[in-house]
């Protein structure tokens, strides 16, 4: 790791100015909203807010149903992007358009379309009530599908950029050596795209972890079930600005971490 | 933002003229925001949107020039960006509470005054699956009702109204504001909601609301304010006594709101 980031020094000589402005100004625009929250904390009483039972109930919450998307977000997204960018039918421009739509989307929109769809009086949710007994809405699994989607599309993006950067030769080689589709996808791309998937797993956990809008929409609010740590800062706000910050500070700290250490470990092998 | 404000009021007045071609709208597009033009900035609680609306259309209307743009929001959302110094000339709260933010910060001009009160009725979907009636029906196993978090104004004022009519309800969720609760109720998603009798009204035929004694108990008051950086402070009390006046009770009335 350290060994390489001397190495990219070495190529370039002095980065040019050209470039160091605007990267440092961006930088400085992404970090200083954070500084903000640090500057402003109530670090007296973050001991005892910490310790409210709500708040860890909350972030519990958060990090299961993220988890929880993720896991869904890969189960479905990996194959949809393999799809993409391997399978060759008509339409693919428009379904590549489609699937990015959740990201134009408002996510409250997303979480009003969500409820039309799948929720008790929506088109595929009356059918579920009335055959399985199981509602959505107002309950952990309509968290889980508020934020899955929300977050597929990073993920679909990133793997479908991996495999169409991958070496397609290393799939047409197992493919004459007799490997059929499946295994091809499986000892072969899997492996090649890898990174891509980590990436992209990242990318979409953490978009899970911050959403907002198309969770309180389709899932509503009750500490529990359904409040995830966005939802709690939103209505701390209301009432109490300073615990609001304290939340903002334990999603921010918890993810900072998380991103961090899941980044050294996958992403930079790319 | 205070460089637009101009631009913006050339824009109206210059469309003012081709549209009505009227003779005196002349001065304005030139003056860039003197006397008789400007740009009235109302932040008002959400529940106020049609009311508040159409009372900026008769304000333009008798103030030719002047534009009156809306930031309708939660209250203590609008409170809070007022303190932070957004730069408002009206603020218009549904709950005393939001408003004393803004009067305790120093950034209200004058005693707010009461303009407007408003009670809570039980909406429920058209076709009434729950079969709701009274506030009883609300403690029913089984029946989804939604309420506003305590943490805003009509969740406060549910609270209230549901204590005083004794009844336990344990609520499926907990929504950000009032509208959400209304959504919920207008999609068939919850049984049943607490909401203003002003939400209910203006969903028309698509929830029924269902009024009961106890939400006497736990009427919102809705106090109105100039703030006192204004940058249109005269506009600002015009509007403020248009709100006051009997043509703007009448409105507010026409929408469900009681006097006060």
């Amino acid at each position: 790791m350290r060994r390489r980031e001397r190495d990219r020094w070495a190529g370039g000589g002095r980065p040019p100015w050209v470039l160091l402005v605007p990267a440092l100004t961006g930088l400085a625009f992404l970090v200083l909203p954070l500084a903000g929250l640090l500057v402003r904390a109530p670090w007296s009483t973050l001991g005892t807010r910490l310790g409210e039972p709500q708040v860890l109930e909350a972030l519990r919450l958060s990090m299961v149903s993220a988890t929880l998307a993720t896991g869904v977000c890969l189960l479905l997204g990996v194959p949809l992007a393999w799809m993409l960018a391997r399978v060759p039918f008509p339409g693919a421009r428009l379904v590549r358009a489609l699937v990015t739509v959740p990201l134009v989307l408002p996510p409250v929109v997303g979480g009003v379309a969500l409820l039309l769809v799948l929720g008790r009086r929506g088109l595929a949710g009356a059918w579920l009530d009335s055959a399985f007994g199981i509602t959505l809405p107002f309950s952990t699994a309509g968290v889980v599908l508020a934020e899955t989607f929300v977050a597929m599309p990073f993920l679909v993006i990133s793997v479908e950029g991996a495999l169409r950067a991958a070496d397609s030769r290393y799939e047409e080689a197992a493919a004459t050596l007799g490997a059929t589709r499946w295994t091809t996808f499986r000892r072969v791309t899997l492996p090649l795209v890898a990174p891509g998937i980590a990436a992209g797993a990242i990318l979409c956990w953490a978009r899970a972890l911050g959403e907002f809008g198309a969770t309180i929409t389709f899932a509503g609010n009750f500490p529990g079930r359904t409040q995830t740590m966005p939802l709690a800062v939103y209505l701390a706000l209301e009432t109490d600005p300073q615990a609001a910050i304290v939340l903002s500070l334990v999603l921010l700290a918890v993810s900072v971490v998380v991103l961090a250490a899941l980044r050294d470990r996958w992403v930079s092998t790319s | 933002m205070l460089k637009r404000i101009p631009v913006g009021v050339a824009a109206v007045s210059l469309l003012a003229a081709a549209a009505a071609g009227c003779g005196d709208t002349g001065d304005d597009s030139g003056g860039g925001g003197g006397k008789s033009g400007g740009t009235l900035t109302v932040f008002a609680a959400a529940s106020l949107t049609e009311t508040f609306t159409a009372l900026g259309k008769a304000f333009e209307g008798s103030h030719p020039g002047v534009k009156v743009k809306f930031n309708f929001g939660g209250s203590s959302t609008l409170a809070q960006q007022i303190t932070q110094g957004a730069p408002a000339d009206v603020f218009a709260a549904a709950s005393p509470a939001t408003m004393k933010t803004v009067t305790d910060g120093g950034d209200a001009d004058g005693t707010p005054q009461v303009f407007a009160r408003n009670r809570l009725v039980i909406a429920v979907p058209k076709d009434d699956p729950g079969k709701v009636g009274k506030p009883s029906d609300l403690s029913r196993s089984g029946l989804k009702v939604v309420l506003c978090a305590v943490q805003v104004p009509c969740g406060a004022a549910a609270e209230k109204a549901l204590a005083a009519a004794k009844v336990a309800v344990k609520p499926v969720s907990r929504e950000q504001d009032v509208k959400a609760v209304l959504t919920k109720v207008r999609l068939g998603e919850a049984d049943a909601g607490l909401v203003y009798r002003t939400d209910a009204r203006a969903a028309g035929g698509q929830v029924k609301g269902i009024e009961f004694a106890e939400s006497a108990q736990a009427v919102n008051d809705y106090p109105i304010a100039r703030v006192a950086k204004a940058p249109q402070a005269a506009l600002a009390g015009e509007f403020v006594r248009l709100v006051l006046s009997p043509q703007g009770r009448a409105t507010l009335t026409g929408a469900g709101f009681e006097a006060p």
